[in-house]
Parts: C-alpha cells; structure tokens; sequence
C-alpha cells in the first residue's frame, strides 16, 4: 500500500439517545493517491463514517488520523487539506455559481485572485461558464450537482470526500463529474467515495470496501474481489456480501 | 477579515433577493406605525378636538331637566341629540345604534323636584342656627329614578369613566345653583342677581395642564410622540420572523453541513448576521423616524419631534437593534423548525412588548407584574426611548435604561452560545 492518507483505528461511535453501536474497533486504511469507494447497504454506516472522517461527528473512543492529523483533535484551519461534496446541494441557491464559488472560495483561505482564477477555471471545466451569473435556485439537478462539486473542490484539496456525488443527475453530467474526478484523482487527490451506483463505482474505484452493520465485510481492490468471489459484476458480489433482505 | 467580508456580501445579497422578506421587515412596521398612530392620535382627538355623539332623553318636565341639558351641551365635549318624544316603549340600544352614539343619558322625571327638594333640604339645614331665616321643618327630598347613562361596549372603562365625571360635574351645576338661589332667597328674601349667581357657581380656579421635560420645553407630547418609538421598538425585535428563519433554514440546509467542514470558524457566520442584520434594523428605525417627521404631518398625522440628543437617539437604537438581532439569532439557534422559529418567536415578542408596556404603560400594570417587566428588553428600550422623545432627556438621564438593556443582550448572547455549543454548531 501507498502511504495512508486516512488511518481509522479501534473507532467506536453510536449517536447519542438511539439504540445500538454504529462502530465498535473499527479498522481501516485508504491509501495516498487511491479512488476509494464505500459500498454497502442502507444504513449500514457509510454516510456516518464519512460523516466522522470529515469531523461532522464526534467520536470519544479510536482515532481517525487524515494525513497524520487527529481528526478530533485538530485546529479547524487542518480542515483546508480535504474537500467535501455533501450529498444534499450544500450552497446558497438564491445566489449564482461564481457568487457561491467567490464566498466558499474565501471560507477556504483563497485570496481574492486565487478565487477569481479557480472559479473561471472550475466554470469552464464543469461546463458552467455560460450559466455562471444565473442564480442556481434556477439550475437543473445536472447542474446543481456540477456546482456542488466545484465548491467542494475549490481549494485543492488533498482528500476530497464524496457522498453520492451523481444521485439524480443526467448521463452527461455523470459522464462530466466522473471525468473532472478522474483527473482530480491524477494530480494526486485521494477519493473517498460512497455511491449506490455499483456500475459507476466500477468504474471510478479502483479499491473498495463493503461495510455492513458498522463492520467491513470486504476491502481489496475491485478486481481482486471480483476474482475472489467468481463474480463478474459489482452487482451480484454485493448481493452475495450483503444478502438479499431489504435495509430499510 | 476577507472571510467576514465574504460572508457580509453573501448575506446582503440573499437578503437583497428575498423581496418577501424586505416586504416584512421594511413595509409591514411603517405599517404597523402609521395605523396605530392613526388609532390613537384619533383616541386623542376623540377627547380634545371629536365630540362625541350621545343621546339625551329628558323626560323632566321641569327647568332642571332643561338646565342640566345645557350644562351639558354648555361643556362642548359632546355632539348632542335630544329626544323628546321618549315612550316607555323606547328601545334605547335600538335608538342608540340607529343614531350612532356611543352614549345615551335619560333625565328621570323626578330630576327637577329632586334637585329643588335637596335644595330645600340643605338651605334648610345650613340656616337653622341663623336668625336671619325662618327655620322651615325638614322636607325629606323625594329620591328620583336615577340618571341613566347608557354606553357602547367598546368604550373603554377609563374613557367611560371620564365620560361619567363630566355628566357628574353638570349635575353638580345645577344642583349648586340650586341650592344658592334658595340659599340667596331665604337669607335677602329675593332673587339672586344673575350677575352674583354666575359669579358663585363658575369661578372656579382653573386647572393648567402642564407637560414636564428634562429640557425645560413644554411641547404637548401627541400620539407620535407616544407611538411612534414603542412601535419602531416592536418592529425591530420583530426581525425575529425574518432572521430566526433564515438561521432555521441555513441550519438545515446542506450548506451549514458544508460550513461546518470548512476552515473557517461558523462564528463568521454569526458575526456577518448580527452585522447585517443590525444595520436592517437601524435602517428600519430610521425610514419609520424619517416617515414620522416628515411624512406624518401629510397624511393628517402630528409631526415627531426627533430628540435633541441625537447622539443619545442613535446609541439607544443601535443597543435595541443588537438586542433584537441577538435576540432573534438566539431563536434561530434553538428552534429546528422554521415553524417553530416563526411562532415562537412572534409569540414571544408580543409577550415581551406587553410586559414592555408598549401595549399598556407599565404604570397601569399590577403590581406583581411590575417586577417581571423588567426582564422585558422592550421595557427598558422603551423607557430609554421615552426619556428622550417625550421627556427631553440626554444620553446621561437614560443610561440606566441602556446598561439594563445591554446587561439583557449579553445574557441573551450567552445563552445563544451555550446553545450553539450543545447543538454542536461550534
């Protein structure tokens, strides 16, 4: 393994007031430079897992380090190494793209001519360019999803974390969003991704976990686990992982 | 700074696009402003310049019933009817709600031969021990029906009240007359001159209303005086609709998710609202003051009269700003739901405006809820309004009102705070 941009050790988390343990020694390593995807079924602990990397939650037991920093522990400005794309539209809709790129942009750190720079080239890259001034209460979900990726990626950041990032959109927007993190992933940013849609984690990861019930049930690349379970699709070694019973 | 920066222009601009918002936060307390000052400059009128309407059935046959009903026009108070075709049949509310009066006096038949009869009775009295007067045997006064004063159930108490004193006092006109002209009789064994009757029955010593102010002016205060602060106070605190709201929704947005993985501390955030929003409230206070100077006088409204502490005047309207900024982002803090934010937050300063004494003045209040007012930031943003717009005070006659005020804002803010960490905002 390349060297880990995410070391999650002995982690135990349960929400407060609510029945049962969403983690308990909970182990895992992502590696530097690695498109990671997170599978598993509803409510098997994916989004809280993303949620206590990002420091959205809390955790009083383990250690989850990103990039050598404690997650808990760390001062806020750390939080400038990672990115995140929430999978709810996490802007401002009666503002347009360039006026949430240009706030965002400054909640990051970025000066006025870093922001101005990276909200041109973002604009242009995500297909944006011509619709930039328009508020985006006004976007369509394609769009909305474009511009929730371009704030999240606004910086640089080192580790960009994912939640669903495509739910709802256009095969052309899918098709734009995979591409720009492809390229993202190629000038050194690790991914940490969790998705519903099997066949675009096939094609965006090249290594991936299973957690089921607050547990990894599987971690390897995805073609060793294909290769392992004699499977020839992500579909089918899910179901075999997680069974067929609905997690409602 | 550049992220405060940032965050003050985002927040400018989402408040420049939500028309509905400026709608309510700008339109709706000018307003509010104008109508209750229009209500009450006509209460005011009503007593000083309208007459009010009242009915008079005089069923006295006698010059007493007569008399008493000139007393009565003679005050000038009221806008007279007389009735003299009264049937017992009469139906009074009927009569009352075809004639629009919000009054009706009946004279009782009686009402002559009583008053001449106490008259008798007194003068009687008064000259039993005197040798100038033949002492008459007691003549016991017939009691009449008494005079019945109907009224409209909006009047209120204090306004009937005042109404009855004044029927009260004609009574005693004509009462008083009639006791010196049979007084002047039994003593000089004729009429008392009329020159020598007026002079006993109307010199009274006249009583001069005279407003008190630290600055030594006697201006007559006048409805603005009165409403136009209270409710440009109300109007600020009510930013709570507008702004506890907004928190509510950025709270549950996916943007504050966002926020809370970013570099920046969230307090920005707040920071940028109570900038922003303080400046609504100031720009608030000042459109309605500027409505009221200048505006009022064109629409038949009196003109207020700015203080002459302006320096004093803007302190207090940025302290009552901030309070009610703070006040509102406390709300938003500790509220999950917009509705919750919206009816709490309505409720509560209606609440805080009635034990502010914008409703009813605090000294009118009972006693166990004089204390409690205190805990009003709208009483002492009130009382320091009061003490430069109607009493002419300075800066120095009122900081007592401003240290409450602002002892009032900081606990708000601490427990805005301890809000924001238990919900784990900061």
């Amino acid at each position: 393994m390349t060297n880990p941009a995410i070391i999650i050790q002995q982690l135990a988390f349960h929400y407060p007031r609510r029945e049962g343990i969403c983690f308990k020694n909970f182990n895992l390593e992502i590696g530097a430079g690695e498109r990671f995807g997170l599978f598993g079924p509803n409510g098997a602990g994916k989004t809280t897992l993303m949620n206590l990397m990002t420091g959205l939650l809390t955790y009083s037991t383990g250690s989850i380090r990103l990039l050598g920093h404690e997650i808990n522990h760390h001062p806020k400005s750390i939080n400038a190494i990672f990115g995140f794309v929430p999978q709810d539209f996490s802007f401002y809709p009666e503002l347009s793209a360039r006026e949430n790129l240009a706030f965002y942009g400054a909640w990051y750190g970025l000066d006025r001519k870093q922001i101005k720079y990276r909200t041109d080239e973002l604009l242009e890259v995500l297909g944006l360019s011509s619709v930039s001034d328009r508020v985006l209460q006004h976007f369509s979900g394609g769009m909305k999803r474009r511009v929730n990726l371009a704030i999240g990626v606004m910086h640089h950041p080192k580790v960009l974390f994912l939640d669903e990032p495509t739910v709802g959109v256009d095969v052309q927007s899918r098709h734009a969003i995979i591409h720009y993190l492809k390229k993202q992933n190629e000038s050194g940013t690790t991914l940490v991704y969790t998705s519903h849609q099997l066949e675009e984690a096939a094609e965006l990861c090249n290594k991936v976990a299973l957690i089921d019930d607050g547990k990894i049930i599987a971690h390897d690349s995805l073609d060793g686990l294909l290769q392992k379970h004699g499977h020839e699709g992500m579909e089918e070694l899910f179901l075999e992982l997680t069974g067929k019973r609905f997690r409602d | 700074m550049q992220i405060l920066k940032a965050t003050i222009v985002k927040d400018v601009k989402i408040l420049l696009r939500d028309r509905v918002g400026l709608f309510i936060m700008f339109f709706m307390p000018i307003l509010l402003v104008i109508i209750i000052t229009s209500v009450q400059n006509s209460t005011f009128e009503l007593i000083n310049n309208n007459k009010i309407s009242l009915l008079v059935y005089n069923k006295d046959s006698g010059d007493r019933g007569v008399q008493l009903v000139e007393a009565i026009r003679k005050i000038g108070l009221f806008k007279m009817q007389l009735s003299d075709s009264l049937s017992p049949s009469h139906d009074i509310t009927a009569q009352m709600y075809k004639n629009d009066a919000l009054v009706a006096l009946v004279i009782p038949a009686s009402f002559s031969s009583f008053i001449q009869n106490k008259a008798d009775d007194i003068a009687s009295h008064a000259l039993r021990d005197s040798d100038s007067a033949e002492v008459k045997k007691d003549k016991l006064p017939v009691l009449p029906d008494s005079l019945l004063m109907y009224y409209h159930p909006v009047m209120q108490p204090s306004f009937r009240q005042s109404i009855e004193g004044t029927l009260r006092s004609s009574v005693q006109v004509i009462q008083g007359e009639a006791i010196v002209q049979k007084l002047y009789i039994e003593a000089n064994q004729k009429a008392i001159p009329p020159d020598l009757e007026k002079e006993i029955l109307f010199s009274q010593l006249p009583i001069s209303e005279i407003p008190v102010s630290r600055s030594g002016t006697r201006t007559i205060p006048n409805a603005s005086q009165h409403n136009v602060p209270a409710w440009t106070i109300f109007a600020m605190f009510f930013i709570v609709i507008s702004l506890g709201g907004t928190m509510v929704r950025e709270k549950n947005r996916g943007s504050f998710i966002r926020l809370k993985t970013l570099p920046a501390s969230y307090l920005h955030a707040l920071l940028s609202k109570q900038i922003v929003y303080l400046m609504v409230t100031l720009l608030q206070a000042a459109v309605i003051f500027a409505i009221g100077n200048k505006i009022f006088p064109f629409i038949g409204l009196p003109a207020l009269h700015l203080p002459k502490d302006i320096l004093g005047l803007f302190l207090v309207t940025l302290i009552t700003g901030y309070c009610a900024v703070s006040y509102a982002i406390c709300v938003g803090v500790f509220a999950n739901t917009g509705e919750q934010s919206n009816g709490f937050g309505a409720i509560s300063i209606l609440i805080l405006a009635a034990l502010g004494g914008l409703i009813v003045p605090s000294f009118a209040m009972p006693a166990h809820l004089q204390n409690i007012l205190r805990i009003s930031p709208l009483h002492w943003a009130l009382e320091s309004y009061y003490g430069l717009f109607l009493e002419g005070g300075k800066l120095r006659d009122i900081w007592m009102n401003i240290l409450s005020l602002l002892g009032i804002t900081l606990l708000i803010q601490l427990f805005t705070l301890y809000g924001l960490k238990r919900k784990n905002l900061i």
